[in-house]
């Protein structure tokens, strides 16, 4: 299935290169993907096989730099629009239900945590955007610590920040947090408390200025 | 009899045991050493537990967290322009370095481009931050490795740039200073001018530090061949920035991948260095700062006329997408991840900061070394706390 952005006409001959040889190696592996020309191509592959794909795209590919792993989580915020500023309220109202539910962003997914890892060929330049689903009931993938040493902080990151578990990975030790901390503060689920407590006083900043604002519509 | 042969043997058994307890006591167990969390040598509150064996270290476990303030999870309640000014406090000796690679992103995701004199504005205060930055880094390095003057000549130069930003920004340290489709403002009358003479003062910096540290014997004994990267290592690291041009690998991002910023626009030089010891990347450092005042003075003879914002609409909305930009910050590649969902707040941030992936490499570095060269790997490596903890 390809998504292939169509608004910007320029070639991007490196990039289509790289996501055939891509997508022709590694088959089954890669399940989507997404390409903006001349800025950056995204790959989702499938959970069991992100190992694979991480040694394929190091020894094969030459993607030796390693720069970040990290999760997202598509759920949208229970908290609604106490977690927004004012100003959203007011010119924002038609999008209630279309929040509702969850999309996914670029190379689709269709679970509500996915992987996120980027790595970088330094002789040709390109980057590349490597995400993977992470399925409710697992919770968990394979880790690259084997492969890149420098996703064992990432990983550690992610496991607490997102409660993803990573197979593999030597010691999954709390990064940040203090050992009796409860729950994982990125998910969507997880109140951020000072602003429930107390709205943001910086909403103040963008407050309707005096010539725009009118009293009737205020009140609907 | 007996009771003398028996007191006899009781002395020598107490002898023995008297012996015994002194070899055991010479005899190295291995100790912890606690190293931080408050040690001048980490730039914020960084703990190194440190298991020794006499004075060689055998296992470092690096404690972060004492300041993590959860920006990834603050800036989805934050408009984007209230992000900037969270950004500027990750890393905090090189606060308008931070707020550009966000800019830039959220400009992609809005299709937007900064006009051509704002991009060079942009350019000569992101260096201006790189010299201020690696000005006291070279200074630090000294008064970590025992030599106290090289940081009161560090202060005292990096003052003549802290003012310039100052003048320009109106902040010394947090300019908060770039904004969505350009900057705030011009630069003001004379600012040119000035700026110009406070380079000077910064190369006669860079030459007193030549001579000061690395032409220094001592300094040299202590850095030469101490905590070796090989590039291959710290590739897969993710080491960025001077850490991994000192291992010899040709990588910087203002020219390998260019962001609309006007680096394009001067002639300069990506150091890099074959040996991948903390001297190696302390040099690398030096010259990177001249490079930064040669790129100063070329931009601020070349200013292109024109305005210095694009249209933007008065309340931002950025359209749905993920975009990743990154930049070569004084540390090393700083990058922003955002994925956006059409709504006045980012959906999520992921901040890729430079001293994190940096700092993820010390227990494989640290692990062998010996303790006083602990602190000379650390501040070789260079990281601000606010960077790896955001």
């Amino acid at each position: 299935m390809t998504d292939t952005a169509e608004a910007p006409e320029v070639a991007d001959e490196a990039r289509e290169a790289l996501l055939e040889a891509v997508t022709s190696e590694l088959g089954d592996a890669v399940v989507q993907h997404h390409l903006l020309p001349g800025k950056d191509l995204w790959i989702r592959v499938a959970n069991d096989a992100f190992t694979e794909v991480g040694e394929y795209l190091k020894d094969r590919q030459r993607f030796r730099y390693f720069s970040y792993l990290s999760a997202i989580d598509w759920l949208p915020s229970p908290f609604g629009r106490s977690h927004e500023a004012m100003a959203d309220e007011a010119d924002d109202a038609g999008s209630e239900e279309e929040a509702e539910e969850m999309v996914s962003g670029y190379a689709g997914g269709d679970t509500r945590f996915q992987i996120l890892a980027r790595v970088y060929n330094l002789t040709t330049g390109l980057g590349l955007n490597v995400k993977a689903d992470i399925s409710d009931d697992a919770m968990s993938i394979s880790s690259w610590t084997g492969i890149y040493p420098g996703a064992s902080w990432h990983e550690r990151e992610a496991h607490e920040m997102f409660g993803i578990g990573f197979s593999g990975h030597p010691n999954l030790d709390a990064l940040y947090l203090p050992g009796d901390f409860e729950g994982n503060p990125l998910r969507k689920d997880f109140p951020l408390l000072a602003r429930l407590v107390k709205p943001w006083p910086g909403i103040v900043d963008v407050e309707l200025m005096p010539s725009d604002e009118n009293p009737e519509d205020q009140a609907s | 009899m007996t009771a003398i042969s028996d007191r006899r043997q009781l002395a020598y058994v107490a002898a023995q045991a008297a012996e015994a307890r002194v070899n055991i006591e010479l005899e190295t167990e291995g100790m912890t050493l606690n190293i931080g969390p408050q040690h001048p040598a980490t730039h914020g509150t960084l703990r190194i537990v440190a298991r020794l064996d006499g004075e060689q270290v055998i296992d470092a476990y690096p404690v972060m967290g004492y300041m993590h303030r959860g920006y990834e999870k603050l800036t989805e309640v934050r408009t984007y322009p209230q992000v900037t000014t969270l950004v500027n406090r990750i890393d905090w000796l090189g606060s308008f370095c931070n707020e550009v690679p966000f800019i830039l992103a959220a400009e992609q995701l809005m299709e937007i481009e900064a006009p051509p004199r704002a991009q060079h504005i942009r350019t000569i205060l992101f260096e201006l931050g790189r010299i201020g930055h690696l000005t006291l880094f070279l200074g630090d390095l000294g008064v970590q490795l025992g030599a106290v003057t090289p940081v009161f000549y560090a202060f005292r130069d990096r003052e003549h740039i802290l003012n310039q930003m100052e003048a320009a920004t109106g902040g010394r340290f947090h300019p908060n200073f770039d904004r969505i489709g350009g900057v705030k403002d011009d630069f003001p009358a004379g600012w040119i001018a000035e700026t110009k003479q406070s380079l000077q003062k910064i190369r006669d910096f860079c030459n007193l530090m030549e001579d000061l540290l690395f032409g220094n014997e001592i300094f040299a004994a202590r850095t030469r061949g101490i905590g070796v990267i090989p590039a291959d290592v710290g590739l897969s690291y993710g080491l960025s920035g001077a850490n991994i041009r000192g291992s010899g690998v040709d990588w910087d991002l203002r020219r390998d991948a260019p962001c609309g910023l006007a680096w394009d626009q001067a002639e300069w030089k990506v150091w890099t260095h074959p040996d991948g010891d903390a001297y190696a990347r302390s040099w690398v450092r030096l010259q990177e700062v001249r490079e930064s005042c040669s790129i100063v003075e070329q931009l601020l003879d070349n200013m292109p006329a024109g305005p210095i914002m694009a249209k933007v609409p008065r309340i931002i909305k950025v359209p749905a997408g993920e975009a990743y930009v990154a930049t070569e910050n004084p540390l090393g590649e700083m990058g922003y991840y955002i994925v956006s969902k059409g709504g006045l707040t980012p959906f999520r941030v992921k901040i890729r900061s430079a001293s994190f992936n940096n700092m993820s490499i010390s227990p494989w570095l640290l692990k062998g070394t010996y303790v006083p060269d602990v602190i000379t790997i650390l501040a070789s490596l260079y990281f601000i706390l606010g960077d790896i903890d955001r």
